[in-house]
């Protein structure tokens, strides 16, 4: 109450206060003859003093934050057209810190040169085309240059992958990212949105999956077409007019998708099932150091965005819209960590497109590995369908020897082929 | 004499008016310039105190606040700590009402509507009413927007670009109802307000110019106005086209923008959809309505520093011809907000391309403003101060657009704090102090009153060191990672200490110094609403100006000049003509014997 008290009083105060300012400065004009139209020399020259004090302010603020915080807080980029395109962002910086603190100084060296003087008359200049075509030209030849290393650039960031890339999906929605893998066959198996249930996040095609779709949206526990007809047709269910009328449009959507999901089933190819049986799965996108990854977005709901701060990498996940992007990650996670001096150090995927309520959650670690850990994950992982990474069963106790023994080949050929990528990253930067 | 007629018509009315027809439903487009000001003001009032409410959340997250709850009430702030939907809500709001009510509304409609008919030698614009309707049009959009503020289920809430499916569903973000229905119904009917407005301006300026005022004697702010009302006509249509199709995808169950979707649970049978089709329609117009934003300003700014310079605005041709470059190019551009969309990296270069090419004419501009200072006798307005500001803003935030016009760098720091201090330097700020500017020169051409310069000093100091300070510290942040419109940067603690540090420091810094920004504005409203009732009486030419409206009673007419219309002989930038007695000659006065029109 007396917070009240006090903040009104003030109120009131300032109020008389400025009225009486107001008069005074009524008076003040008055008793001098001053009129607002002629300016002052003082003024003038209090202005153009501060031209000048407020360009070095400026420039003292922007020098501050470039020694504190330095031309990138991301540190190094950990993909190698990252290094090409921080090389390429700095040049850029040159060329643009340059022209801002000549066109910046020009500008308020003249605010305060040539401020009004008493018996100086300006200059008539009013144009000059010599002037005018250095101005159009230099500008040109340099975006000329900017513009041609650009776009080499460009075309080697969104050039196709190689063949041999690793295949990986990143699949988004409100609010988490999840992975999945190839697997061995490194062939990324096929989906249809329709397929979604508890059991099948991913959505991907298989005759089992087709199935369940449709018995779980003809009979499920919630929501079922099942579900809906009884309550529509129970007469002892009391409903608003408009109740009935979402839950009539929900059973008739809910129908026709029936339709297409029987489509589906009827036209479907088994022969296909396969790509996506050895796929999995993974909550933490896992790289090796040297893979040239392929990697597929693909968005449930919104879009969102992958932005990879640190790889310099970022492409939009759209739904209904497959979207591709490709890098080749060359610090692990521990080198990354000595480098920045930073302990707990993680690489990251953010979500960077607004996307609702909790976008500003949405992240997923992302883990670069040497050969020997990054074969350790694989082979530990289960396939869709399963089975070990390799394709055989999952209980040991289950394998004959022979199988046991050509499992065993297989996985060192594995960890060769991944030390053998590793070596490669190594042997280029020489 | 079709000017004249007109004229003698309202010289007939102009005893009759009323209350109504002179301050409400007025024709005359003095007073519509006034309406517009006003409500330009109190929406960009009202956008800059939601700034204020998210900057709190962003420097001190998770802090309980007083000021939050006591704007937010409970629902939205509970405890004082702002509810995540709704700081994109403020976000969303925030932008729409600067971009579109405060500087294409405000800042075309208030100075458009003034200056045509005074600067062109006109007695009115070519159609009163459809000015009239433009400006109601506009009012009632700006209160269907800012209503949505109010509604249980928040305003819009998917960033002022509004890209679907977000947009689109309900279930996504409680904005997107109808907070969102509203949203799509304000910008409709401001799309209408636009249009009228920009073809009665396109018209006005090819049709009703007075005797001698050639194309190439007219002053840069109406090539300015004309180029941005050509811009305005060929662009919205397209945003309107894209807002009604959104809005049949969410009451008509139609799929332009859906396809392929589950959400909070729900499938959606849309198939086939493209919501980046939508952010294609969008930038159709999103780009060019930079410029929209843009081009006024600077056609005020070019006006304002030759006259307080006293000399000839420098290259007057490649001015003209720069604002026209400007506006072709900017219809060629719109894909460089969409790198990262998937487009075709081929369609991404020939992007990359036509945007770079902008930097030229721009380039050409600047040198042209500098060289206009150079040598000349400057005096310091108020507005003198903040033409010179915007040609620094423009500087500073133009060139970082050449980083992110160029893809590869683009895919970079898209999105981030990077893009977002460089637009709202380039075309925030710069298109704020081009209306300030415009506000404290033409203030006694509108009020008959002067306003108070040194208060007016005062107001730009503290705007430039603030606006400044809020946004040039954003590069760093951009650069260290963080994306635009998130909440709370403290939930990536961890994310390479450096960077995680670095980006709440520096958002301490920058929500201090948009406080004090703000604060600065109280400086100008105060010195705006004292000086309309009790300024100094302002002389017919204060400025000592060349252009037309300076030669109008200062006691406003309708009709503009009581007698006959002026007739123009010369360009209006002859200051400090040499062998001329004064540093000015006005439009009006007859070429001497042997002397060269510039």
């Amino acid at each position: 109450m007396i917070n009240k008290l006090v903040i009104l009083i003030v109120i009131v105060l300032g109020v008389i206060g400025v009225a009486q300012l107001v008069r005074l400065n009524e008076l003040s004009r008055k008793h001098s003859g001053r009129k607002e139209e002629n300016i002052p020399n003082r003024d003038n020259k209090l202005n153009a003093n501060l031209m000048l004090v407020f360009m070095i302010f400026f420039y003292a603020g922007f020098i501050w934050l470039m020694l504190k915080f330095g031309w990138t807080g991301r540190g190094p980029a950990a993909s190698t057209h990252g290094v090409g395109t921080d090389w390429l962002l700095n040049l850029n910086f040159v060329i643009i810190i340059t022209v801002f603190f000549l066109t910046n100084t020009l500008l308020f060296v003249f605010a305060w040169k040539y401020v009004k003087r008493p018996g100086v008359k300006a200059v008539f200049f009013a144009h000059s085309n010599k002037l005018e075509a250095i101005w159009t030209v230099i500008p040109a030849l340099v975006l000329a240059v900017i513009i041609i290393l650009g776009l080499r650039t460009w075309n080697d960031i969104t050039d196709e992958s190689a063949p041999e890339a690793e295949r990986v999906e990143v699949f988004s929605w409100q609010f988490a990212w999840k992975a999945r893998y190839s697997g061995m066959d490194n062939t990324l198996g096929a989906y249809d949105y329709k397929l979604t249930t508890a059991e099948n996040e991913f959505a991907l095609i298989n005759k089992a999956n087709i199935d369940a779709a449709r018995d779980s949206m003809s009979y499920g526990q919630i929501g079922s077409i099942k579900v809906l007809e009884e309550t529509l047709n129970n007469p002892n269910v009391i409903m608003s007019v408009e109740e009935r009328e979402k839950l009539t449009n929900e059973l008739a959507v809910k129908q026709r998708l029936h339709r297409l999901l029987t489509q589906m089933g009827i036209t479907h190819n088994d022969s296909l099932d396969v790509l996506a049986s050895n796929d999995f799965f993974s909550d933490t996108l896992v790289l090796l150091k040297g893979q040239n990854y392929e990697f597929t977005f693909r968005s449930k709901d919104v879009i969102h965005s992958a932005y990879f701060p640190h790889f310099r990498a970022q492409m939009n996940t759209v739904p209904g819209m497959e979207t591709r992007m490709k890098f080749q990650p060359i610090y692990t996670t521990e080198e990354m960590r000595k480098e920045m001096n930073d302990e707990d150090f993680e690489y990251i995927l953010m979500c960077n497109k607004i996307c609702g309520g909790s976008h500003y959650n949405m992240k997923m670690p992302v883990r670069v590995m040497n050969a020997e850990q990054y074969y350790n994950w694989k082979v530990n992982q289960t396939t869709y369908n399963g089975k070990t990474y390799f394709g055989y069963d999952a209980d040991p106790a289950n394998l004959s020897a022979a199988e046991k023994a050509e499992q065993m080949k297989k996985r060192e050929a594995l960890l060769e082929s991944y030390k053998a990528i590793e070596a490669s990253l190594d042997t280029e930067e020489k | 004499m079709a000017a004249v007629a007109h004229g003698a018509d309202h010289g007939h009315d102009h005893h009759e008016e009323s209350f109504v027809s002179k301050y409400i439903f007025s024709q005359d487009h003095k007073m519509i310039g006034k309406q517009f000001l006003m409500t330009a003001v109190f929406m960009g009032l009202v956008a800059m105190l939601l700034s204020i409410l998210f900057r709190i959340q962003l420097a001190w997250p998770g802090e309980s606040s007083d000021f939050l709850s006591m704007f937010l009430g409970e629902k939205w702030a509970p405890n004082g700590i702002l509810n995540n939907e709704m700081y994109l809500g403020l976000v969303t709001i925030h932008g729409t009402l600067m971009v579109f009510f405060l500087l294409t509304g405000g800042l075309s409609g208030t100075f458009s509507n003034l200056l045509i008919p005074l600067q062109i030698g006109a007695r009115d614009m070519a159609s009163g009413f459809l000015n009239m309707l433009s400006y109601w049009l506009f009012f009632l959009s700006s209160l269907i927007m800012f209503a949505s503020l109010f509604i249980e289920t928040g305003p819009a809430m998917a960033g002022w670009t509004i890209y679907p499916p977000l947009s689109a569903l309900p279930q996504a973000v409680s904005g997107s109802g109808l907070g969102m229905t509203m949203w799509l119904t304000s910008m409709t009917i401001f799309i209408a307000s636009s249009l009228i407005g920009s073809l009665n301006y396109i018209v006005t300026v090819l049709n009703l110019r007075t005797t001698g005022m050639k194309m190439t004697r007219m002053p840069l702010t109406i090539w300015a106005f004309l180029v941005t009302a050509i811009l305005g006509v060929l662009s919205f249509p397209v945003l309107l086209s894209a807002a009604l199709l959104l809005l049949m995808d969410r009451t008509m169950g139609t799929s332009f923008y859906l396809s392929d979707i589950i959400v909070g649970g729900e499938m959606l049978e849309n198939v086939g959809g493209s919501p980046v089709l939508y952010q294609h329609l969008f930038w159709f117009l999103g780009h060019p309505e930079v410029y929209i934003v843009l081009l006024p300003a600077l056609g005020l700014s070019s006006e304002i520093i030759s006259t307080n310079s006293r000399k000839p605005i420098f290259g007057y041709r490649a001015m003209i011809g720069s604002i026209l470059a400007i506006g072709f190019l900017s219809f060629i551009v719109w894909g460089h907000h969409m790198f990262v969309t998937g487009m075709n990296p081929f369609l991404g270069s020939v992007f990359v391309f036509t945007t770079l090419l902008i930097a030229i004419p721009s380039a050409v501009k600047v040198f042209n403003y500098l060289t206009t200072l150079w040598k000349g006798s400057i005096t310091y307005t108020p507005a003198m101060l903040f033409a010179v500001g915007l040609v620094s803003t423009f500087i500073t935030g133009g060139v970082t657009g050449i980083i992110l016009a160029d893809s590869a760098l683009d895919i970079a720091v898209h999105d981030t704090y990077f893009v977002v201090a460089h637009f709202h330097i380039v075309m925030g700020m710069s298109a704020v102090f081009g209306m300030f500017a415009g506000v404290y020169h033409w203030f006694p051409k509108m009020y008959g009153k002067m306003m108070n310069n040194r208060l007016g000093y005062v107001h730009f100091w503290i705007t430039i060191v603030g606006a400044y300070g809020v946004f040039f510290p954003m590069h760093f942040v951009g650069l260290a990672g963080a994306p635009r419109r998130y909440y709370d940067y403290s939930v990536y603690e961890g994310f390479s200490g450096d960077a995680y540090e670095m980006i709440l420091d520096l958002n301490v810094i920058i929500t201090v110094f948009a406080i004090i920004a703000a604060l600065g504005q109280i400086v100008f409203l105060f010195n705006l609403f004292v000086s309309i009732f009790r300024g100094q009486a302002a002389p017919q030419n204060p400025w000592r100006s060349n252009t037309l409206e300076w030669t109008t009673p200062v006691e406003h007419v309708h009709g503009n000049w009581p007698g006959e219309l002026p007739t123009v002989h010369r360009w209006p930038y002859d200051y400090s003509k040499p062998g001329m007695e004064e540093d000015f000659i006005p439009q009006t006065t007859p070429l001497m014997a042997g002397e060269e029109e510039h």
